[in-house]
C-alpha cells in the first residue's frame, strides 16, 4: 500500500521498535512446569490471495481471518466479534462474501481470496470503495472493509439473480428490481456501529446504477 | 480450541472411516467453529468433508434432492427449488445473514445447536444439553428466547433454524450413511425433543453422516408462507416463526394444511393439531385462529417468554391466511 | 480561495480506511510481538478460591499465566487521587475479591493466539460465591444522592418555586416512571492495546482510546512511571461512544504482561468480555412529573433519575438534566439517586444523562400533550424557553424554534392525525411522534501547533483522537483556512503524545476545544508568515501593514496591488530556515459565566407497527439542528444521522438481559444483544439551521457527537404511541411490549 497514513508518526516508531527488538526474548515458562502437550500438528496448505500464491505452514485452529491478519498481516479484514455476528471479518472466497472468523484457514486449499487491499487496482479505487468515499459510507472505517466486501459481492448476487428475504414473490424467477429496501436487507450481515447505513445504502445504488447505465 | 488433527477426504467412504470418537465433520463451519471458538465443541479430529461430491440440486422421484454440501444460498436461489418450493427458500433467506448462507450447508443446518445463553456459554456451570446432569440455568434465568412448547424438565432450549422449519412443513427426508449403511429419516423424526436426554439433538448415531436431502413432490407448495417474527428486521433469529402449506380445492376448502413452527421447541415444530382441525374447512382468520388456540392449548411458558404462546397464535393466523392467498 | 470549513470535503481519511490502509490499535506491525487473552470472572460476587493453572502452564508456546498469585503488586494503585470521569478503578490482579462479572481474573500470553486462548480456557477457576445485588427497583430504599453529576459537575439535585403548588394549580397533570435498560457501548473495534517496554522505565501503548494523554496519565500514575516516560499512540479508531474514554483494566493488564515476559503484548478483549469490564449505561429509573394550564403553560415539572453504580467506584447517569433546562417552568424540581450494586463501573455512553434523560422527558411532555388534547409540538412552542430558566442566563444562542419549523415543515407534520390508531397502511399501524434534542457545549483547554515546511506544505499537529467523528478533515479544513490553500497542502498529525495536548475526546467537545486551538495556532502561524515579510526589507511585501497582507494559493501578496507578493517556499529560503512555526492554546473563557450554552434540535419520526404482531420499523425521520458553526456538511451530518440511529437503538433494540440470579448479562455478544442493522433504519433527513454564535469559542462550533442521540428515543417511543395507542414506558419497545 502507497497510501501513508496521515498520522504516521514513521520517525518515532521506527525509533522505539528499535529499542524494543533488542529486548530479545526472555520467557517466563517453562519456569514452573514442563511442556507436556505436544505442539500442534501443522498443516500445509496454498492459497491464492489477492492474486497471490501463499504457501503455508499452518496450526489447522487458525481462522482464515487471523492468518489473514496475524501472519499474512493483511490487517483491512478486521476482527468484530469473532462469531459471525457483526461481517466485519467479510472477505470475497472465490467470489462469495463470507464471514472469515468462522472458517478455518486449511479449509480453503486451493481457495482464491480477495481482501479489502486487492479491490483496488494499483492506485484506482474500486467503484465500490470509491462510492463510499463520495457518499461518506462509514465514520469509524473499522466496519467499512466488510461493508465494501459485502457490497462488491451484493452486485454479482443481483446481477445473478439471487433472491433475497425481501425480494417480492421468491417463486418467480426473474431480475430482481433493486429497491433501497433489497440493499438494506442484502447489506444487513455488516453492522456498522455508526449508523452509517442510509449512506452506505446511497455509496451501493449509485454504484449499482451506474454499472448499469 | 482444543489443538485437533486435520483430514480433507475425497469420498464418503474416506470421511467415515476418518470418523472416531471424539471426531467432528465439518462443512461450511459456522456454527461448529464458533462452537469450538466458545469450548463448547472440542473435537480431537476435524474431518473436513467439502470435497465430498454431495453438492449438487437434482430432481429425484417427481420432488427434489438436495446435497448436503450445498450451501445455503445455493439453495435458496435455485430456480427449482423457487418455483417449486418457494417456502424453503423464504425460510432460508429469512436466516442468518447472504455472508453465513454462503458458507452454511444444508446439512449443517440440521445440526445447529441452540443458541439458549446458558448452553453456549460453558462457564454458567448449569447445563444439561452441555454437561447432562448439571441441571436447567435458563428455566430460572431470562429464558425470553425459549421454549413454549414440548420442553421438559431437563431443558427448555429451542432449535434455531429457519430452514428445518420449512422442510419439516415439507415433510422432506433425511438420508444419511454410516458405519452401518444408509438409511432414510422423516424429517419430523429427525429432531428430538429434549425429554431427559437434552444433549442429543437429533436421531443421527454416531459416525453417521447426512448426504442428502429429499423433498418430497407436493402439487400445491407455492401456496405457501414463510413468516419470521424477531426482535429486528433482519440477522436475528427468531421469537416465533411460521412456516405454512396450504392445499385448497377449487371451492377454497382446505384439504391438507401444513404448518410448522419455529422459536418455540427444542425442533421444529409441526402443528398437528391445527392442521386436524383445518382440514375440511375454509380458511377465515376466526377457523384458523381457534386451530391456533388448540395447537397452543398445551404450552407452558416460563418467566420471560409468556408473549410467545400469544405471538404464535397470531403468527399462524397470518401465515396461513397470507398463504391462502396466493396462487398454487 | 473559496473558504474550505462548512464544505462538504471527502474524509481525508477516506482513502486508507475504505483500502484497508488505516492502522487500528491491534494492528500496528511490532516485531517480536506475543499474544495475550484475558480470563473472566464467570461470577458477579465473591472470592476466588483457587486457580488450577499447570495445565495452561504446560499448553505449548504458552509463556506466562498471570493470576492474582502471581502479578507484580502495584502498590501505587491505593491512596492515589483519580481523576474521573477517565480515570477509573481498575481490576488488576491484586487481590481474589470479584466485584462483577467478567471481571479480569487471569491472562494468559503466548507465542500464538490460538495457544493464549486454549490455555485460559483450561485454567480452573474455583469460587466462593455470594449472592449479587442488581436489582434496581427493589432497592430503591438503598438509593443515596451523589455530591455532583454530569460533565460539567453540577449539583446533583435543584428546586426553583414549589413543585408542589405548581401541580396543584395545573389543569392536566400526568405522573409516570420511565425506564431504560443496561447499554453496553460496543463500538466495532473491541478495546485492544499493544504494550511495548522500550526500557524498563519506558513504556510505548498502541492502545485504542479517545484520550491519549488521560490514558497516558492514568497509566503512568498506576504503573509508578514519569508520565513523559508512556508513550501512547492512537491514530485510528474503530469507534468508542465514550466507551474507550477512561484507562480500562486491560490497558495495564497488556502492560504488566508485557513487563513479565520482555516482550511487546498484544491484548484484544473479546466481544463477550466487552460486557462488563469497559463501562456501559446504568439502568435508569426516572419519575417524571408535569402539570399544565388548559392553554399548555407548565406549572409544574419534575424528574427524579435512580441509577446504578458499582460498589467501588462511582458514575451518575445524569439523566435529569434536560427537564431544568429545556422548558420554562416556574416550579422545577429534579434529582439523581445512585445504588451501589455487583457491576463493573458504568460510565458515559453516547449523550450520558441526556440521550436517556431526554427520553423521560420528552415522553412525559408527549403524554401531556395528549392529556391536554393538544399538538406535542405546540406544547413545546408554548413553554418555550427564551433563556435558561435553572442558570437564568441568556442562550449564547438558540435555534431551537426554528429547528421545530423546519423540521415539521419538511416532515409534514401538519398532516398528522392527532389520534392514536387514526393512520394505517394495510397491517401496519402508522404513527408520527416528535421531540427535542439537546446537548450542552462545552470545551477543555488544548494546544496545537502548526509549521509551514520548506516546500511550501504546513503541518499541522494536535494530539487529539478521531472516533470516525472526521477530526483529521475538519481541523485540516480549519488550517488550510487560515493559509489559503487547498486541503491537500495540509497534513494533520494527531493520535500521540509526542504531538501537542489535547483533552479526551467525549461529550462533544473536540472540535470546540482542539478545533479552537488549531485554528488560533493557524492563525498564529499565519501572522507570523505576514509579520516576518512585511519586516524584512528583502521581501516585495516590506512596509506593507500587516492587515493588507493576504494568504491564497500558496503565497503571501498585497490586497492593494496583488501582484506584489512572493511564495511561502521564497519566504522561507531567505530566511534561511528549515520552517516556520507556531503553538497557540485555547482554554475556555469567560463565556461559561455569561452564557448558557447548548445545542438544541427537533426529530421527528414514522414508525410503521404491526398491527397483531407488534413489530415496529422506522420508516423515516427528520433531525432539524441549531449546532453552531458546521464544520463539514458531509461529516456532520454522517455524525447527526449516527446518533440519530442511536436514538432508534435505544428506543427498539438495545438491551443487556440481566440474569439477576447470577448477576450476568446473558446476551453479550452481537447477535443477541440487538443493535440496528441496515434494514432497521429507513429514510433520515438531517437539517440544519445555520447558527451563528460568537460566544461559546473562537470557531463558534458547538460539537454534533451527541446531540443526534437526543431526543431520537422519546419521538420513536412517541410515535409507537400514536401509531398504536400502547405507551410503553421502558425501553426498548420489543415487539412483546407492544402486543402485550
Amino acid at each position: 500500500m502507497s497510501d501513508k497514513s496521515p498520522g504516521d508518526l514513521s520517525v518515532s516508531r521506527r525509533e522505539f521498535v528499535g529499542t524494543a527488538v533488542a529486548g530479545g526474548a526472555a520467557t517466563v515458562l517453562p519456569a514452573y512446569g514442563q511442556v507436556t502437550e505436544p505442539s500442534p500438528e501443522l498443516v500445509a496448505c496454498t492459497l491464492t490471495i489477492n492474486g497471490q500464491r501463499e504457501d503455508i505452514q499452518v496450526d489447522p485452529r487458525v481462522t482464515l481471518l487471523d492468518l489473514l491478519r496475524e501472519r499474512l498481516h493483511l490487517t483491512g479484514t478486521k476482527k468484530g466479534c469473532d462469531h459471525g455476528q457483526c461481517g466485519a471479518c467479510t472477505v470475497l472466497v472465490d467470489g462469495k462474501r463470507i464471514n472469515s472468523c468462522l472458517t478455518l484457514a486449511v479449509m480453503h486449499e486451493g481457495s482464491k481470496i480477495t481482501t479489502i487491499e486487492g479491490l483496488a487496482e494499483g492506485s484506482n479505487l474500486h467503484p465500490m470503495q470509491a462510492a463510499f468515499i463520495e457518499f461518506d459510507g462509514f465514520q469509524c472505517g473499522y466496519c467499512t472493509p466488510g461493508q465494501i466486501c459485502s457490497a462488491v459481492a451484493l452486485l454479482d448476487e443481483l446481477k445473478a439473480g439471487a433472491p433475497s428475504a425481501v425480494t417480492p414473490n421468491v417463486a418467480e424467477v426473474r431480475a430482481i428490481e433493486v429497491t433501497d429496501d433489497e440493499i438494506r436487507e442484502r447489506m444487513s450481515g455488516n453492522i456498522c456501529r455508526c449508523g452509517a447505513y442510509p449512506n452506505i445504502v446511497a455509496a451501493v445504488r449509485a454504484v449499482q446504477s451506474r454499472s448499469n447505465a | 480450541m482444543r489443538q485437533f488433527t486435520y483430514t480433507c477426504p475425497k469420498t464418503i467412504e474416506e470421511a467415515l472411516k476418518a470418523h472416531t470418537s471424539e471426531a467432528a465433520f465439518i462443512g461450511g463451519g459456522t456454527n461448529l467453529v464458533d462452537l469450538m471458538k466458545m469450548g463448547v465443541e472440542r473435537p480431537a479430529r476435524l474431518i473436513n468433508i467439502n470435497r465430498l461430491p454431495l453438492t449438487s440440486i437434482e430432481e429425484h422421484e417427481g420432488g427434489v434432492r438436495v446435497g448436503a454440501l450445498v450451501s445455503n444460498s445455493d439453495a435458496a436461489a435455485h430456480a427449482f427449488i423457487r418455483e417449486r418450493y418457494p417456502v424453503l427458500s423464504e425460510a432460508i433467506l429469512a436466516g442468518a445473514s447472504q455472508q453465513l448462507r454462503n458458507m452454511a450447508t444444508m446439512g449443517g443446518n440440521l445440526l445447529q445447536r441452540t443458541r439458549c445463553y446458558y448452553f453456549y456459554d460453558p462457564s454458567y456451570k448449569e447445563c444439561n444439553k452441555r454437561t447432562p446432569g448439571t441441571g436447567c440455568a435458563a428455566k430460572q434465568g431470562f429464558n425470553r428466547i425459549h421454549a413454549i412448547l414440548g420442553a421438559s424438565e431437563a431443558c427448555i432450549a429451542v432449535h434455531p433454524s429457519d430452514m428445518c422449519v420449512a422442510l419439516s412443513a415439507l415433510d422432506a427426508v433425511v438420508q444419511v450413511t454410516g458405519p452401518k449403511g444408509d438409511r432414510s429419516i422423516p424429517f419430523r423424526e429427525f429432531h428430538r425433543l429434549p425429554g431427559s436426554m437434552p444433549q442429543i439433538d437429533t436421531n443421527l448415531r454416531p459416525g453417521e453422516l447426512i448426504t442428502y436431502i429429499d423433498i418430497p413432490p407436493i402439487t400445491y407448495a407455492r401456496r405457501s408462507t414463510y413468516l419470521k417474527v424477531r426482535d429486528r428486521n433482519s440477522y436475528a433469529f427468531a421469537l416465533v416463526s411460521v412456516a405454512a402449506i396450504l392445499d385448497l380445492d377449487s371451492g377454497g376448502t382446505l384439504r391438507q394444511a401444513r404448518i410448522a413452527l419455529g422459536g418455540v421447541a427444542h425442533k421444529p415444530w409441526r402443528a398437528t393439531k391445527a392442521e386436524g382441525l383445518l382440514a375440511g374447512k375454509k380458511v377465515n382468520e376466526r377457523i384458523v385462529r381457534e386451530a391456533a388456540e388448540a395447537e397452543l392449548a398445551n404450552a407452558k411458558a416460563y418467566r420471560h417468554n409468556s408473549f410467545k404462546v400469544e405471538l404464535a397464535q397470531r403468527s399462524i393466523v397470518r401465515a396461513v391466511i397470507a398463504a391462502g392467498e396466493k396462487n398454487a | 480561495m473559496p473558504e474550505l470549513i462548512g464544505k462538504p470535503l471527502d474524509r481525508i481519511d477516506g482513502r486508507l480506511k475504505v483500502t484497508g490502509g488505516a492502522p487500528y490499535a491491534y494492528e500496528h506491525q511490532v516485531p517480536n510481538a506475543v499474544y495475550a487473552t484475558l480470563i473472566v470472572s464467570s461470577i458477579a460476587k465473591g472470592r476466588i478460591v483457587s486457580m488450577e493453572t499447570r495445565r495452561a502452564e504446560r499448553t505449548p508456546s504458552v509463556l506466562l499465566v498471570m493470576t492474582h498469585l502471581n502479578a507484580p503488586k502495584l502498590p501505587q494503585l491505593e491512596g492515589q487521587p483519580k481523576k474521573p470521569p477517565t480515570g477509573r478503578v481498575v481490576q488488576v490482579l491484586q487481590d481474589e475479591v470479584v466485584r462483577y462479572a467478567n471481571q479480569p481474573i487471569g491472562l494468559v500470553v503466548a507465542e500464538s493466539l490460538e495457544a493464549a486462548i486454549e490455555a485460559a480456557h483450561l485454567v480452573e477457576v474455583k469460587y466462593a460465591a455470594e449472592q449479587p445485588e442488581l436489582e434496581l427497583e427493589s432497592r430503591l430504599s438503598q438509593a443515596a444522592a451523589p455530591q455532583k453529576v454530569g460533565g460539567a459537575q453540577d449539583p446533583s439535585a435543584t428546586h426553583r418555586g414549589d413543585m408542589q403548588a405548581g401541580m396543584a394549580e395545573a389543569d392536566a397533570r400526568i405522573e409516570h416512571v420511565y425506564s431504560t435498560p443496561f447499554e453496553v457501548h460496543n463500538p466495532m473495534e473491541p478495546h485492544a492495546t499493544i504494550a511495548v517496554w522500550d526500557a524498563p522505565d519506558h513504556l510505548t501503548l498502541y492502545d485504542a482510546t479517545q484520550g491519549v494523554f488521560t490514558d497516558r496519565a492514568r497509566v503512568a500514575q498506576l504503573l509508578g512511571l514519569q508520565a513523559e516516560n508512556v508513550h501512547v499512540i492512537s491514530p485510528y479508531l474503530g469507534g468508542g461512544f465514550g466507551s474507550k474514554g477512561p484507562v480500562w483494566s486491560h490497558v495495564i493488564l497488556a502492560a504488566m504482561a508485557a513487563k513479565q515476559v520482555n516482550r511487546p503484548v498484544k491484548l484484544a478483549v473479546t466481544r463477550p468480555q466487552m460486557f462488563g469490564m469497559l463501562g456501559f449505561r446504568s439502568q435508569t429509573r426516572q419519575a417524571m412529573a408535569a402539570g399544565a394550564k388548559r392553554d399548555g403553560t407548565l406549572t409544574a415539572l419534575s424528574h427524579d433519575t435512580v441509577c446504578h453504580t458499582s460498589t467501588f467506584d462511582e458514575f451518575v447517569e445524569s439523566a435529569s438534566l434536560p427537564s431544568r433546562m429545556l422548558y420554562a417552568t416556574p416550579n422545577n424540581s429534579t434529582s439523581h439517586k445512585l445504588i451501589r450494586s455487583d457491576i463493573g463501573t458504568p460510565s458515559f455512553m453516547r449523550a450520558p444523562g441526556e440521550s436517556v434523560g431526554t427520553y423521560g422527558l420528552e415522553a412525559a411532555m408527549d403524554e401531556l400533550a395528549y392529556e391536554l388534547k393538544m399538538d406535542p409540538l405546540e406544547l413545546r412552542l408554548k413553554n418555550y424557553a427564551e433563556t435558561d430558566p435553572e442558570k437564568n442566563l441568556p442562550w449564547s444562542s438558540k435555534s431551537l424554534r426554528e429547528c421545530y419549523r423546519m423540521g415539521a415543515e419538511r416532515f409534514g407534520w401538519s398532516k398528522r392525525s392527532p389520534e392514536p390508531r387514526s393512520m394505517r397502511r394495510g397491517n401496519a399501524l402508522v404513527g408520527w411522534g416528535m421531540a427535542t434534542s439537546e446537548y450542552p457545549t462545552r470545551r477543555s483547554p488544548s494546544n496545537a501547533s502548526a509549521r509551514l515546511n520548506a516546500d511550501g506544505t504546513f503541518s499541522v499537529d494536535a494530539g487529539t483522537q478521531d472516533l470516525g467523528t472526521g477530526t483529521y478533515t475538519i481541523m485540516t479544513q480549519i488550517a488550510a483556512d487560515s493559509f489559503g490553500v487547498a486541503a491537500n497542502r495540509v497534513k494533520f498529525r494527531l493520535g500521540d503524545t509526542l504531538l501537542p495536548q489535547t483533552p479526551v475526546s467525549g461529550g462533544s467537545q473536540t472540535a470546540a476545544s482542539t478545533g479552537s486551538a488549531v485554528y488560533l495556532a493557524a492563525q498564529a502561524l499565519r501572522e507570523k508568515l505576514i509579520q516576518t515579510a512585511i519586516s524584512d526589507a528583502r521581501s516585495p511585501l516590506s512596509g506593507e501593514s500587516a492587515q493588507d497582507v493576504a494568504l491564497e494559493n500558496g503565497r503571501l501578496f498585497s490586497r492593494k496591488d496583488p501582484s506584489k507578493g512572493e511564495t511561502f517556499q521564497a519566504l522561507l529560503a531567505r530566511g534561511g530556515q528549515p520552517y516556520l512555526e507556531a503553538q497557540a492554546s485555547a482554554k475556555p473563557g469567560p463565556e461559561k459565566e455569561r452564557y448558557s450554552m447548548y445545542a438544541f434540535g427537533a426529530q421527528f419520526v414514522e414508525v410503521h407497527v404491526d398491527a397483531d404482531l407488534g413489530q415496529i420499523k422506522v420508516a423515516r425521520m427528520v433531525g432539524c439542528f441549531g449546532a453552531g458553526r458546521i464544520l463539514n456538511a458531509k461529516t456532520a451530518r454522517s455524525q447527526l444521522m449516527g446518533g440519530m440511529v442511536w436514538g432508534i437503538s435505544l428506543a427498539l433494540y438495545e438491551e443487556a438481559h440481566t440474569d439477576y440470579r447470577l448477576g450476568r448479562w446473558v446476551n453479550n455478544n452481537l447477535a443477541e444483544y440487538h443493535v440496528p442493522t441496515n434494514a432497521d433504519v429507513g429514510q433520515i433527513e438531517v437539517l440544519w439551521v445555520d447558527e451563528k454564535d460568537d460566544h461559546i469559542n473562537p470557531l463558534g462550533a458547538k460539537g454534533i457527537g451527541e446531540i443526534g442521540i437526543t431526543g431520537a428515543g422519546a419521538a420513536i417511543a412517541n410515535a409507537v404511541f400514536h401509531a398504536t395507542g400502547k405507551r410503553v414506558r421502558d425501553l426498548p419497545i420489543t415487539l412483546d411490549k407492544v402486543i402485550a
